[in-house]
């Protein structure tokens, strides 16, 4: 019988992966997903034949429970709030991980084995600080905290005092496993530990944040894996880890900031004094002057921001394109790596939108094009397209890859006002004369340029 | 024979090349269905948490285990659905005028 569960747990390993496999095109995503779900159920059947199963009664109510509140979350959750969700499953991930090896540890009475017992002290410990940190990231991104960067005295010395206790009780429990005070004094430690190191950082950081906790929960998936001596776990905790990584990274090249800087600097704190640039002006276009310049328009990309989403403009911009591309005009997105809240975030919002996805197009696949363009179209993006990022070495955007919307021959800006972005400085595209900038909902002037160039 | 432990080990290294190599291979255009599934999949914790809560052991395991349960199979269950939710949006040429 074992024989059997170790085989279907083998399959369920390659189907894992080649699920993961398929997600490398959108025409065979889909598939991929199926087959991810095809090896969890696998896995899933195999685990219930397994002989120390005797009582079946709270399995089936958990997994009722389990399915019908997940089930509720995929149905409802807004496109716009995939970030939260994300957040929340990452927590959700470390909470059972931690609850496994917690469960695992009261089991097994009697002598636990050295790497047992260390990987129950880190399973415990990832696990744990994955999920309180996680929900500190969550409540910043859905409001319930204060975005801005918590900071105090001192911080990072008491969070160098916290983890060296860690440190002390891990090796306590490690050489005396009956200790269970010395247990839960490192459950309390690193449920304090994830909220004390994700407070300070600040809102425009959590897509970093969210990966890299991503990539803590599959750890803590993986150091399960070493407490129950059950290889798929393993598998899975290393797909899953790997794949935070490497997103974490793409995020940190993205924002030209390393993990270390998100992590222990508090970015997000404007220091640049603004004060020089008071006497510059900003000429305000209409609605009227912008579909002069798109309808004379060969080529057009459009840069869509975040801001976008939250105007609900998707929608109505897509429209605009459709309108466009009526008229016989080249118009491609160009979407940048941190725009929205989360990787690939804007590609998902602007797919809702009926989107075909093969007119957006990532930094380094367009940002060549922009010099032969007739027009750039910026709504909801700030940061991602400020020219100071290239050459002002005081501005803290400072080496951050943007979009080139300032090579384009004209650049059209749709802005509720002249308030910074993130970063809380000013934007040098909005001074330059090629530039129109049109001032309102986002929205509203979409409207009205689509009514505008209808025939 | 082999420890079990150094198999494991093997295993995890090798794993962790394998997730390189076919994530890297995912386009940005992805990566939020990216991470909503591999949401999902750090939900095979569940597989764990079904034997503590089905071994009978004590009511503290079980407890335990049942909480783990419910909350790995949020994370399967939501985490597949709104993936495949994310999706089915990605669409290429629609024509519908």
């Amino acid at each position: 019988m074992n024989i059997i569960i170790t085989l279907a747990y083998l399959l369920s390993s390659i189907l894992f992966i080649l699920g993961l496999k398929n997600l490398s095109s959108p025409k065979t995503a889909r598939k991929g997903n199926l087959l991810a779900m095809s090896a969890m159920l696998v896995a899933i059947i195999a685990t219930l034949t397994k002989n120390e199963i005797v009582d079946f009664t709270f399995i089936i109510i958990g997994l009722i429970i389990g399915s019908t509140i997940g089930v509720i979350i995929a149905r409802k959750i807004h496109m716009t709030a995939m970030p939260q969700m994300v957040a929340l499953f990452n927590g959700l991930g470390g909470g059972a991980s931690a609850l496994v090896a917690l469960a695992e540890y009261f089991r097994l009475t009697g002598d636990l084995k050295l790497d047992v017992i260390v990987s129950m002290v880190v399973s415990l410990f990832i696990g744990a600080v994955t999920l309180t940190g996680s929900l500190v990231a969550f409540g910043k991104l859905q409001g319930l905290i204060r975005p801005t960067p918590v900071v105090f005295k001192a911080q990072h010395f008491l969070n160098i005092l916290i983890f060296t206790l860690f440190l002390i009780a891990g090796i306590i429990v490690i050489i005396n496993p009956a200790n269970i005070t010395g247990l839960l004094v490192i459950l309390a430690i690193a449920l304090v530990l994830g909220i004390l190191l994700v407070i300070p950082i600040g809102g425009a950081d959590m897509p970093v944040v969210i990966s890299l906790l991503n990539s803590c929960s599959g750890l803590a998936v993986a150091a399960t894996g070493f407490v129950l001596s059950n290889n798929i776990l393993i598998i899975c905790g290393a797909l899953v880890g790997a794949s935070g990584m490497i997103l974490t990274r793409i995020m940190c090249k993205a924002m030209n900031r390393s993990i270390s800087n998100i992590i222990f600097g508090a970015a997000g704190t404007i220091s640049r004094d603004t004060g020089k640039e008071d006497n510059r002006k900003v000429i305000a276009y209409t609605e009227e002057d912008a579909t002069m310049m798109l309808e004379s328009a060969q080529t057009v990309i459009v840069i869509p921001g975040y801001g976008l989403a939250v105007a609900q403009a998707q929608f109505a911009l897509q429209e605009l394109v459709k309108t466009l591309i009526n008229k016989g005009i080249n118009v491609r997105y160009a979407i940048h790596p941190v725009a929205g809240r989360m990787p690939g975030h804007m590609n998902v919002l602007l797919a809702e939108a009926n989107v075909s996805y093969d007119l957006l197009f990532d930094l380094g696949d367009i940002n060549n094009d922009f010099q032969n363009t007739d027009v750039a179209v910026v709504v909801g993006a700030n940061d991602v397209v400020n020219p100071s990022a290239r050459a002002d070495k005081e501005s803290p955007l400072y080496g951050m890859p943007i979009l080139n919307a300032d090579k384009a021959k004209t650049v059209i800006i749709c802005k509720r006002s002249l308030s910074p972005g993130f970063s809380g400085v000013d934007n040098e595209l909005f001074y330059q004369k090629k530039t129109m900038m049109i001032f309102g909902d986002a929205k509203d002037s979409i409207s009205k340029l689509i009514k505008l160039l209808k025939p | 024979m082999i420890d079990p432990l150094l198999v494991a080990l093997y295993i995890f290294a090798l794993a962790i090349f394998v997730g390189f190599e076919t994530i890297t291979k995912v386009p940005p255009l992805l990566h939020t269905p990216l991470m909503s599934g591999t949401n999902a999949i750090s939900g095979i914790t569940l597989i764990g948490a079904l034997i503590s809560t089905g071994a009978g052991h004590s009511v503290l395991g079980t407890v335990l285990g049942l909480l783990a349960v419910i909350i790995a199979t949020i994370n399967v269950v939501g985490g597949f659905m709104v993936t495949d939710r994310m999706l089915e949006m990605f669409k290429k040429g629609k024509k519908e005028d």
